[in-house]
């Protein structure tokens, strides 16, 4: 994704020698000579507003996730069970409590109150405590890149031990903005480890299926067709419930992703073998032959950079199926479980209408679903609308 | 007479028709069907005939883009053996596909969007292993030059490229193996009249430097007539005539070759409703189940019936006059019209 | 040539320096740039020109169908179907009710694909049926007996049998006389034919315009027919306008344009054309460089850079005049200006 979204250098600036005449007499859009495709590509997607947008938002979703440890307060296993349902606090920047302007972060704490009818604990902002909250404070020890080990946080109270509930407490006493921050990163990287598994599959079944072609196509384009009509919600359920429920969660992590990829690749392994049916016979491909391309050339220098563009919008595509699948099982209780984070693990404590209605900031793993989804597929439509340039 | 540079024997080409769910073949589209033909060194062969009449496939024949059913295609190489390239195995056919090229019709699909004029003229090089690094770009620039672009070229994409200035691209990947035996597939179809007279003088040219011999196949009677010294004419995957270009624009032997002269509009209002056109109906057999005997005789305006449709009694291409040959059961009999010169 | 209706007060069309310009991201594309040209009744006009020089984009200004972002911005395109004053049709809303009547009533248009005009989910007949009740008045049997007749009038033998064809089942030439079935269903004064044989073989393409050329000495309607080949135009035009980057550059009688062109371009275009019976290896005169593209035309005459006759510091400077040069005729040219180029001699 990379390549793509920085353009190419350009060999030699200048005006293009003799533009095109135009193949239908309206007017065409007429590139610069010697830009790449890749640039091309570039070019148009930039022209896409929502596209653009998306893909800031994507990436801004991205660095979150990859960052988590650092920019969370605190670790997803940290609790405190004194504070459940804990409302949000606001983070002031200037204390005048004293009738001087007091500089520095801080956020009240709470004082606990009794509901006289229902005789329920519940949380009140209390004005008069005080915690300090700093940038750049010790807390939880975590590992960047799972490597190296840190425990500087971008913020969090000064005490590690203070309460601090920027977006609210969940039912366990958890910072909800931690736990968001640590599931964006279990529920963003499910979409690319799953969606790279179905890519696999997809490109090579599909590539096989449309090169080879004959009896292969066949078989294979019955498999798909076999899984596209199973419904998919009843067969992630079932297997998702055949897990066996001692395994650990780094094993069902995988094991979850591998039962999602399983659906999601038969999309691509048809987008793929479209192209290459059709590409088979363009004229290009036989001149590749003709000059005496080996197999291997032809399909991966010749072919299949003639699709990337095409590909890497139908991944783009489908990475937010793979979000959405996830938080449904997981909200169902079949996916993802705790120790493991993600969205829909959290969307869990949403389930009861008065867990809602004492806590309606539980409902935040929600907002981030579709901020993600909705962002990846502008950037998916983007990538489509430019994937290519030469036609209108 | 100097040996002929390929000989085509009995060619056929047939494509399965598939129906129904399982793609059970239910007959066959016999799109060359027994072709006999031969091209002599440093000559320029045209090949005519109406859309779906098998003269492309003929030529992708001969390229082994396809591969024959059955029959010969022996090519004379510049050693003076013999191949057949009908049957010749993978690895041999690399080596004769670097003398045997072909241009295409479409200057737009035929080069690869994702590769500069450098890679695309470059990759029969590459492949081939004749030259690397900077040697190749060299005679890169040196064959884009002699095709009239500028090696200002090299890094440039072919969407900055006109039809005409593809079309030479596309001469220059073809000509850069220095091939013997050069397949032009409507390579002027798709261009402009302004246009089309430049490809056409270049690649004359490029065959007095090269000593090339072309097989150029194309619908365009009046270009073909300007560019060849032969022309086979095809019907529904057969030849029905072979004649020098001079000999056979004014003196048909065969009535489709009358016919399809006349169709030709001529640039000059005052031959308008001379009378001398012939009309053919519209529909072509169908080439899956083509009628018996002659199988021109459906369109044929001499066709005599208990004479050219017997079945089993197509006619052959026979000599009828020196270096003419016509495959008609009646061409004696016939005083058929070619074209007389526009007046100028 | 054929019977010409009795005149009315002016031509049939009159299109009267027609601006057609396309409002890219790229910029601004004069596809059409100041083009005049009118029909008279019962005559056929041909525009000939090569990719890119405007012709099918004046022929669908006509009807109102320029696609986005194409916009027709200056000039006046007058239709004068009977006794009344005439219309102008580039100051009609492509979507009125009155464009649509004109629209495949009163103009009717044949485009170049014959395959892919005519939907390959519903029968030829249905199609066609479909196309006259929309403008006549008629049941549907009575449109379904104008239609045999339509088909039979267009020349595809067993019309009876074809009205349930799908186009895929027909021949391209086949096609293209439903297409003009279609577009005779009306009795149209004016068809508009856009390249309507360059898809078709040469045995195919003499035989529609064989049919064009009947059907309008029967009908007496006047035809605007678009193409590049000038083969084609010497078998059915009247008159030729000849267009070369969105202008016209030369007019005239079909005689004169072939046989005294005036023009440089007409003249490189006509010596290009291999002419038959000339023998083979003839070398063929060449005009220098392409097309430009329209939305990169050269300032001054559209066509010095490529013209053996340009005059530098005229020709590359100023719009060339469109001089009169014969009864009917003009040549958008200096060489013919006298005022411009004293003695400079006419090649």
């Amino acid at each position: 994704m990379t390549d793509l979204t920085s353009p190419a250098p350009l060999h030699e600036p200048g005006p293009p020698p003799e533009p095109p005449p135009a193949a239908t007499e309206a007017a065409e859009e007429r590139p610069k000579g010697t830009a790449s495709q890749r640039s091309l590509v570039w070019w148009r997607f930039k022209q896409h507003r929502l596209a653009m947008a998306g893909l800031i938002v994507t990436g801004f979703i991205y660095l979150v996730a990859v960052f988590a440890g650092f920019l969370a307060p605190f670790s997803s296993s940290t609790f405190n069970a004194d504070y459940t349902y804990a409302p949000p606090q606001r983070l002031h920047i200037v204390d005048r409590s004293g009738g001087d302007w007091d500089w520095g972060l801080f956020v009240h704490g709470y004082r606990s109150v009794v509901d006289d009818e229902t005789l329920e604990l519940t949380f009140e902002i209390d004005e008069s405590q005080k915690i300090d909250v700093g940038l750049f404070v010790k807390g939880d020890e975590y590992e960047i890149f799972g490597l190296i080990p840190w425990d500087r946080h971008l913020i969090g109270p000064t005490n590690p031990d203070d309460p601090m509930y920027l977006l609210g407490g969940t039912r366990t006493g958890h910072d909800l903005l931690s736990r968001m921050i640590h599931g964006t990163t279990v529920s963003m990287s499910i979409g690319l480890v799953g969606v790279a598994m179905a890519f696999v599959l997809g490109v090579t079944l599909g590539g096989v299926s449309g090169y080879v072609g004959g009896k292969t196509d066949l078989a294979i384009q019955r498999l798909v067709e076999f899984f596209m009509s199973v419904p998919s919600i009843p067969l992630w359920l079932g297997l998702a419930a055949a897990l066996p429920p001692d395994w650990g969660s780094m094993q069902r992590y995988f094991a979850i992703t591998t039962i999602l990829a399983v659906i999601a690749w038969t999309d691509l392994a048809r987008v793929v073998r479209g192209r290459f049916l059709s590409l088979r016979n363009e004229e290009f491909v036989t001149s590749a032959r003709l000059d005496g391309s080996s197999r291997r050339r032809v399909i991966f220098r010749h072919m299949m950079p003639s699709f990337s563009s095409h590909l890497i919008a139908s991944v783009t595509l489908s990475i937010p199926g793979m979000i959405l699948a996830e938080t449904s099982l997981s909200f169902l209780g079949l996916g993802l479980q705790a120790p493991v984070v993600s969205w829909g693990v959290l969307l869990q404590d949403a389930q009861n209408i008065r867990a809602m209605a004492t806590a309606p900031w539980l409902l935040l793993p929600g907002l981030c679903v579709i901020v993600a989804v909705l962002a990846l597929n502008f950037v998916g439509d983007g990538l489509r609308d430019a994937a290519d340039p030469y036609k209108r | 007479m100097t040996a002929p540079i390929l000989v085509v024997r009995n060619l056929h080409v047939r494509f399965p028709v598939k129906r129904g769910f399982f793609g059970r073949t239910v007959g066959h589209v016999r799109a060359v069907d027994g072709v006999d033909l031969t091209i002599r060194p440093g000559e320029t062969l045209g090949l005519v005939g109406e859309s779906g009449c098998g003269k492309t496939t003929l030529g992708r024949s001969i390229a082994r883009i396809i591969t024959p059913t059955s029959g010969e295609i022996l090519y004379r190489d510049a050693a003076g053996a013999d191949v057949d390239l009908a049957t010749a195995p993978n690895y041999e056919l690399r080596e004769l596909q670097r003398q045997v090229r072909v241009v295409f019709q479409d200057p737009f699909s035929s080069l690869n969007p994702r590769m500069t004029l450098l890679q695309i003229v470059g990759e029969p090089l590459r492949n081939h292993g004749v030259a690397t690094g900077s040697e190749l770009e060299d005679r890169v620039a040196g064959m884009l030059q002699r095709v009239g672009l500028s090696p200002k070229y090299l890094h440039r994409y072919p969407h900055a490229f006109s039809g005409g200035e593809r079309q030479r691209v596309n001469i220059a990947r073809a000509l850069i193996l220095e091939p013997r035996l050069v397949i032009a597939d409507e390579p002027v179809s798709a261009l402009d009249v302004s246009v089309r007279a430049q490809i056409l003088n270049l690649l004359r040219d490029l065959q007095d430097e090269f000593g090339l011999t072309y097989l150029f196949i194309s619908h365009d009677l009046s270009v073909v007539e300007s560019v060849c010294d032969r022309v086979a004419v095809m019907y529904l995957g057969r030849l029905v005539e072979v004649a020098d270009t001079g000999d056979l624009y004014t003196r048909p032997r065969h009535p489709y070759t009358e016919a399809l002269l006349s169709a030709v509009p001529r640039p000059d209002p005052r031959l308008r409703d001379s009378g001398r056109r012939i009309r053919l109906a519209d529909d072509l057999p169908d080439p899956a189940d083509p009628p018996p005997g002659c199988t021109f005789h459906t369109r044929c305006r001499y066709a005599v019936a208990g004479t050219c449709d017997v079945p089993g009694g197509a006619p052959v291409l026979a000599q009828t006059a020196h270096g003419h040959r016509a495959a008609c059961l009646r061409t004696n009999e016939l005083d058929l019209a070619g074209i007389e010169p526009d007046p100028v | 040539m054929s019977a010409a209706r009795p005149d009315h007060d002016g031509p049939l069309l009159e299109i009267d320096g027609l601006a057609t310009r396309f409002f890219t991201r790229e910029g601004t594309v004069r596809a059409v740039d100041g083009v005049s040209l009118s029909v008279p009744r019962g005559a056929t006009v041909c525009v000939v020109g090569e990719s890119g020089c405007g012709k099918s984009v004046t022929a669908r200004s006509v009807l109102g169908l320029v696609d986005e972002p194409g916009r027709i911005v200056g000039g006046r395109i007058l239709w004068r179907p009977g006794d009344g004053d005439p219309v102008d049709l580039a100051a009609l809303d492509p979507n009125s009710e009155r464009m649509r009547r004109i629209r495949g009533g009163e103009i009717s248009m044949v485009f170049q694909e014959p395959m892919a005009s005519l939907s390959p989910m519903h029968t030829v007949g249905s199609q066609l049926v479909e196309a006259i009740r929309l403008h006549l008045p008629l049941g549907r049997a009575e449109a379904h007996d104008r239609a045999v007749d339509l088909l039979r009038r267009v020349g595809i033998p067993r019309p009876e049998e074809r009205m349930d064809a799908y186009s895929f089942q027909l021949s391209g030439g086949m096609c293209q006389r439903v297409m003009i079935a279609i577009a005779l269903a009306c009795d149209p004064a004016l068809l508009i034919a856009d390249e309507p044989t360059t898809a078709l073989d040469v045995t195919t393409q003499a035989r529609i315009i064989d049919l064009l050329r009947d059907l309008q000495a029967q009908s007496g309607m006047s035809m605007l027919f678009i193409t590049h080949d000038l083969g084609v135009v010497a078998e059915i035009a009247d008159e030729v306008v000849v267009m070369y980057l969105g202008t016209v550059v030369e007019r005239g009688g079909v005689d004169e344009i072939f046989h005294d062109p005036k023009h440089p371009y007409t003249r490189a275009l006509l010596g290009s054309v291999p002419r038959m019976g000339a023998g083979s290896r003839q070398r063929l005169t060449t005009i220098r460089g392409t097309v430009p593209h329209p939305s990169d035309r050269p300032a001054g005459c559209p066509f010095h850079p490529r013209c053996d006759a340009a005059v530098a510091g005229v020709c590359d400077r100023s719009d060339p005049p469109d001089v009169p040069v014969g009864p009917g005729r003009t040549a958008r040219c200096v060489l013919y200006d006298e005022a411009a180029v004293p003695a400079s001699g006419v090649v």
